[in-house]
């Protein structure tokens, strides 16, 4: 590209997509923002420079042509576009969305150098959702059957990649899934204001006619161990089981009614649709005041959730201050506009409940950054004289998981570190134990969609390799 | 799917169910249960398997309408299907030869009980089992309780049939005449449970209790099931769901289940109507 051009194209300012309004979002469920229109993405695509080097790429977990695909939605190849991002990834209209791409391809790119970075995700949902909604999404060519047969164990993000890239190479894939719908994290935790269930069910389905066969209810380690499946035909399994039992923080009055696990208040919610009750069967509490402790992204979503069931206040307890807030920043401006309140530098000390052991109160104390820890944080230490109560009928515990232990629990040659995360080897995603790879949340505790995709990636290749070469 | 094959009238408002499903029959071991969902709009049910036939690939459900997926669960008949059945779940009972084993059910809880007599007896255990109701129309599995163990009780609250009284009368009398006593299992409503967790507490029999919170996922996911056992936080679907008895906060629980009661009754006044016995839906808004 000529430099003419290139500070030409530098000169465009970056799209805006448009969004529901703060005040009539927060009456439905609805996703926030629009998208861009075809105009609007061709103009976003005309911004990058198409660098002979694209930094962006290796800031990608899964590595997409990102240059390329942006080219083919600069010269209105939508089409196109969409099918060269699914070469290198399963779930682009996912992805597009609920990836951190502020911290990934978005943070690298030169154009972001001197004003803001291209809108790269914003251009990858474009693509997918455009292919998916002119009915266009085309199976590619699958290859003759190797001969050979893999379990994947979790229907998420990480079993849905290795899936797609087995299938798309030759094998006979079977996903077995413990809940009645595939999709893992992005059915039951992520909320269909972020991410519509219908997408996620839509790229489920693009996999199920490439090939990969998916089996619902299925439990393994219950139904059948990791053993039986490589004793009954199955010549690798990878093990995507995902996240595991919530963390707590064992203070007192933890399980009064109206405590919740963010993961408990966000499956009743996204997966078994409690916020159209009765309607569905599963009910939750709606009450009006809400306590959501924790920072991070699951925080975000419990506490935009809970904003959407009608209570008068919903506030964040976090016991760091707002520049470490571990949540993506459009979630937290996403959160501030709807009317989310932050109560930062504090901690719950314990729940108070009425004499029918339900929650009426938080007691918190004010907490000051003291040294950095290991992990270069400033610690928050208490101030002590300096506890409150904040109100409440309901409260969201949202730090985070602990590791499922029905695969550990049922194969004990799978080695597992001291929090019950399977231990695996980084490069290839091989365990302890011949034949089994694993990848995803029951590796990392608790990660993001990409991370968990760009292992299953990195797990296809070596299941692949191991299945070619028979070397473990 | 997953044909219900049988469908038999125990009692009032319970009724025992024959339901497909061969891998979970072959699999399944005393204690474990299964969740069902009935429909797209339904909610995840827990049940504990009562029985399981290899050959037909059935599992056996002993089921009380108390709210409306019961009841909706209830009106379906022979022939009619249930959307998803998963399973098995939980740990299965610790089977031993504990020598006498005493096994006590309370009202519906007698339909847990039966898969843990017979596994108990099988293990060489004497088995003697008191099983108990409010009253005898609702007294369930009387007679194949009696085939599986070597001695059966029966009492019923009102007097109407059997011991006049609770089941753990009949249970404090075996430790007076001076029962040597392997273990205890003890199923039924919680407050029946704690009963026989207080009467076996001050001899130290070993008690088994089978936990029924409410659940959502039931694979070690949402921690909706939890409980204090020894003043620690268990997850009943994958640390249960038996416990030691002595260590449950039965208390606790028995808050923790009364969490949707305004919610429940909504959804039935609201949402089903009734004629004679029989529990419909109302059209969807």
């Amino acid at each position: 590209m000529d430099p003419k051009e290139t500070k030409e194209r530098m000169k465009i300012p970056r799209q805006k997509m448009s969004e529901q309004s703060p005040l009539e979002r927060i009456k439905n469920f609805y996703e926030v923002p629009h998208g861009f229109s075809a105009e609007q993405a061709m103009e976003e695509a005309k911004r990058c420079i198409q660098c002979k080097k694209p930094l962006c790429v290796g800031g990608c977990p899964v590595n997409i042509d990102i240059p390329w695909f942006i080219r083919l939605i600069a010269e209105g190849k939508f089409v196109d576009a969409a099918r060269k991002i699914k070469e290198t990834n399963a779930l682009p209209a996912v992805c597009g969305r609920v990836c951190p791409q502020e911290d990934q391809c978005e943070k690298v790119c030169i154009v972001g150098k001197k004003g803001d970075p291209v809108s790269i995700g914003r251009l990858e949902r474009f693509a997918a959702d455009f292919e998916r909604e002119h009915g266009e999404m085309q199976i590619p060519e699958i290859p003759k059957w190797t001969g050979k047969k893999i379990a994947v164990v979790g229907a998420g993000p990480a079993g849905l990649t290795v899936a797609g890239d087995l299938v798309k190479k030759g094998h006979r894939v079977t996903v077995f899934e413990a809940l009645h719908t595939a999709g893992g994290v992005l059915m039951y935790g992520i909320p269909e204001f972020r991410l519509p269930k219908k997408i996620v069910q839509a790229e489920v389905e693009y996999l199920k006619r490439m090939g990969a066969e998916i089996v619902l209810n299925a439990v393994i380690g219950k139904i059948e161990t990791i053993d039986e499946l490589l004793a009954n035909g199955y010549d690798a399994v990878f093990v995507g089981s995902g996240a595991g039992l919530p963390n707590f923080m064992n203070i007192p009055g933890e399980n009064l009614t109206g405590v919740y696990s963010a993961n408990e208040y966000l499956t009743r919610v996204n997966l078994m649709k409690a916020y159209q009750f009765p309607e569905f069967e599963t009910p939750i509490i709606r009450g009006s005041r809400v306590v959501v402790i924790g920072g991070g992204n699951t925080a975000m979503d419990s506490a935009r959730t809970a904003m959407r069931l009608c209570p008068e206040k919903v506030t964040i307890v976090y016991r760091r201050s707002r520049e470490e807030l571990p949540a993506r920043v459009e979630e937290v401006h996403h959160g501030e506009e709807e009317g989310l309140k932050f109560q930062l530098l504090t901690n719950p000390k314990r729940f108070i409940g009425d004499k029918d052991g339900r929650l009426k109160a938080v007691e918190c104390v004010k907490m000051e950054l003291g040294e950095a820890d290991e992990s270069g944080r400033r610690r928050p230490v208490e101030v002590k004289g300096s506890e409150f109560s904040i109100e409440a009928d309901i409260a969201i515990v949202a730090i985070g998981n602990g590791a499922n232990p029905l695969i550990p629990q049922t194969t004990q040659d799978i080695k597992v570190n001291k929090w019950g995360n399977i231990n695996i080897n980084p490069d290839t995603g091989r365990t302890s134990k011949k034949g089994v790879f694993s990848g995803g949340d029951i590796v990392r505790g608790g990660a993001t969609v990409i991370l968990a995709m760009g292992d299953g990636r990195r797990a296809a290749n070596s299941i692949h390799e191991y299945l070619n070469t028979g070397v473990w | 799917m997953h044909e219900i094959t049988e469908k038999i009238d125990l009692a009032h408002t319970v009724f025992q169910m024959k339901v497909k499903a061969p891998l979970i029959a072959k699999k399944r071991k005393a204690g474990q249960f299964v969740i069902l969902r009935l429909n797209e709009h339904g909610e995840r049910i827990p049940l504990t398997i009562v029985d399981s036939d290899e050959k037909e690939g059935t599992i056996t459900l002993i089921v009380q309408e108390v709210g409306r997926s019961t009841e909706m669960l209830g009106d379906m008949q022979k022939g009619d299907s249930i959307l998803d059945v998963v399973g098995p779940l939980g740990k299965p009972t610790h089977i031993d030869d504990f020598g006498i084993v005493v096994c006590v059910g309370g009202g519906i809880g007698t339909a847990p009980v039966l898969p843990i007599a017979k596994a108990m007896k099988q293990a060489g255990n004497k088995v003697i089992s008191i099983i108990g109701a409010r009253t005898k129309s609702l007294l369930i599995l009387e007679k194949e309780m009696r085939e599986t163990s070597d001695e059966l009780r029966v009492t019923t609250d009102d007097g109407s049939y059997g011991h006049h009284g609770f089941v753990t009368q009949v249970l404090q009398e075996f430790i007076d005449e001076g029962m040597k006593i392997g273990c205890v299992v003890g199923i039924g409503p919680v407050p029946m449970m704690r009963a026989v967790s207080n009467t076996t507490r001050p001899y130290n029999i070993p008690t088994v209790v089978s936990l029924n919170p409410i659940m959502v996922d039931g694979t070690g996911m949402c921690g909706a099931c939890r409980v204090t056992i020894a003043k620690k936080t268990q997850f009943v679907c994958v640390d249960g769901p038996e416990f030691n008895g002595h260590d449950v906060d039965f208390d606790e629980l028995v808050l923790r289940n009364r969490s949707y009661l305004k919610e429940e009754k909504m959804a039935m006044e609201e949402f089903t109507y009734h004629e004679g016995d029989k529990c419909y839906e109302r059209s969807k808004p």
